[in-house]
């Protein structure tokens, strides 16, 4: 890709891969388990915060150390959070993890002293070093270097992101969350613990995203308490929606997808926001299955109509 | 020997008497079928039993375990299982993994996070000969939520079979089927469950079904037993017949 695609276009599927990673964590809860949440900003906000607090208050450059730090950070915020959400379900489950990602909101703005408020944090790739050091980007004209190498790092992490989300929703603890989504009674009258299985998907779904916000934050140089804001958590519902939730691949779809959308919308024009609610709406309204939902319908419909006519 | 006993078991829903201090047992290896008219508490009973809901008061032994506190889990493990009236299964999971999930549940291997479901072989061998003895073996690949209503019927006995209960509360496992369904549902039933050695409880409403399956029939009326025996003494019970069947003997 970087060989031919050019920087700009190589940073912006990068962009598009970590986002990515974090619709996979945010789809385990919807697609999976029939949690909509919509504080999902939280854990993408605590894993860029996490990077940057490290690279400022401890001098940290590694990436590893960045991804073992913000990942604990992340999980213990999920631990802690799905703890009080996921004993509700349905607009209370979703309520409250917007209300507890807005206390995070508040929590980066206020401690200005601490996280630079709304000037934010800065984690400048000129800093980092990949591969416990062996890849650095000294010089003012690293930064195509610092995209090709960074593209290559985070495409290998989503890899390994999809496989082990694939190998989660395909495993016994997969197929109990997908059985808590249909059915939470017959579930529970299988001897399933209905919170503890919620509880597990929210701390592995919070991981993936948190994880999203380490690999997001070097791209973008800056963290800013809007990583934690609410429309944050929207554009991953967004990413899933477009995608479509029900099957695997869709949020990953849907995320890359939302990323160009996003960069092309807002340099045609001012309006941008409208645009994407226009394409929501549309979405919503004419395919509620996502593009690869609705593709696969159309897929097996084609399917059935080449059996037919044999 | 008694597998199951209440003492006194009491739920009111305000003026309601729904279950009204019932002294309730099932024997090991029985069939027993639990009738009564609509609102005569035999959901309820099986509701208390099996942790639905909470008694009011009174006390529920499985052997000589008092497990009338026990929640759902505990009361699974202690051995006992139930289907639903209303049938209650995982829709959009295929008809094996709906009994390989109750597998899975069973032997404690919900948990694996890091394992395909489909390569535990013993669990989906299992599952797949499960559904060979309810009928449902050239189902196994679809949809449940694509299952006709006699089959998603059967499925949901599947399911709680797949348990490997001592005790199995089946509530109206043939409501809503066509008479010939209700015949092939009940026979499969009985059969794997009578081959299982399973202990069953039947809430049922169809008297030719209940006579013609049943070890013991227990009837219920307003809450309370109105009648405990073998099927041919029912029958013959005058007070069944005036309040279930409406006739004389």
């Amino acid at each position: 890709m970087p060989a031919f695609a050019g920087t700009y276009q190589t940073q912006l599927l990068t962009y598009g891969l970590t986002l990515a990673i974090a619709a996979l964590g945010f789809n385990l809860l919807l697609g999976y388990t029939g949690l909509l949440s919509f504080g999902h900003s939280a854990f993408l906000g605590t894993g860029a915060y996490a990077v940057a607090l490290m690279m400022r208050y401890l001098g940290v450059s590694s990436l590893e150390l960045f991804i073992l730090g913000g990942v604990a950070c992340s999980a213990a915020l999920a631990a802690l959070l799905g703890v009080v959400c996921v004993r509700h379900t349905r607009i209370f489950f979703a309520i409250l993890t917007l209300a507890l990602s807005q206390v995070l909101w508040t929590l980066a703005y206020k401690f200005f002293w601490i996280t630079g408020g709304t000037d934010g944090l800065r984690v400048p790739f000129s800093k980092l070093t990949l591969l416990g050091g062996l890849v650095s980007f000294p010089g003012a004209d690293a930064f195509p270097r610092f995209i090709t190498s960074y593209y290559y790092y985070v495409l290998v992490l989503f890899c390994v992101c999809t496989a082990l989300m694939w190998l989660i929703v395909h495993s016994p603890f997969g197929k109990t969350l997908q059985a808590i989504r249909d059915n939470e009674t017959r579930a529970r009258f299988l001897g399933v613990r209905i919170w503890r299985y919620r509880w597990l998907a929210f701390l592995v779904s919070g991981i993936f995203t948190g994880l999203a916000g380490i690999l997001w934050v070097p791209l973008n140089g800056l963290v800013t308490p809007d990583v934690l804001y609410w429309p944050q958590s929207g554009k991953i519902v967004f990413f899933a929606v477009l995608g479509g939730f029900r099957n695997f691949t869709g949020p990953i779809v849907g995320a890359v997808i939302f990323n160009y959308l996003e960069v092309y919308a807002v340099a045609v024009t001012q309006y941008w926001q409208i645009t994407l609610g226009v394409v929501l709406i549309a979405l919503v309204t004419f395919l509620p299955a996502g593009i690869v939902g609705t593709a696969a319908r159309l897929g097996a419909w084609l399917k059935r109509k080449r059996q037919a006519s044999a | 020997m008694s597998l199951l006993r209440t003492e006194k078991l009491k739920k009111h829903f305000g003026e309601t008497r729904a279950v009204d201090g019932v002294d309730f047992t099932v024997n090991e290896s029985e069939f027993l079928s639990l009738v009564g008219t609509n609102g005569a508490g035999k959901t309820t009973l099986v509701n208390l039993i099996s942790a639905f809901l909470l008694p009011d008061s009174g006390r529920i032994f499985i052997g000589e375990r008092d497990i009338t506190h026990a929640s759902v889990d505990e009361r699974i493990r202690a051995g006992i299982a139930r289907s639903f009236q209303l049938v209650n299964l995982f829709d959009d999971l295929s008809v094996l993994d709906n009994v390989a999930l109750a597998i899975f549940a069973r032997e404690g291997k919900t948990k694996r996070i890091f394992a395909l479901a489909e390569r535990d072989a013993a669990v989906t061998r299992e599952a797949s000969d499960l559904l060979g003895e309810f009928g449902l073996g050239g189902k196994s690949e679809g949809r449940a939520g694509g299952l006709a209503q006699g089959e998603r019927k059967l499925l949901d006995v599947a399911v709680a079979y797949a348990l490997r209960p001592k005790l199995l509360f089946l509530d109206e496992p043939t409501s809503g089927v066509s008479t010939r369904d209700k015949a092939q549902i009940m026979d499969t039933v009985s059969a794997v469950v009578r081959g299982g050695r399973i202990t069953a409880v039947v809430i049922e409403h169809d008297m030719d079904v209940v006579f013609k399956y049943s070890d013991r029939v227990v009837v219920m009326h307003e809450g309370r037993f109105l009648a405990d025996g073998p099927p041919e003494e029912i029958r013959q019970n005058s007070d069944v017949a005036k309040y279930l069947l409406g006739t004389d003997v």
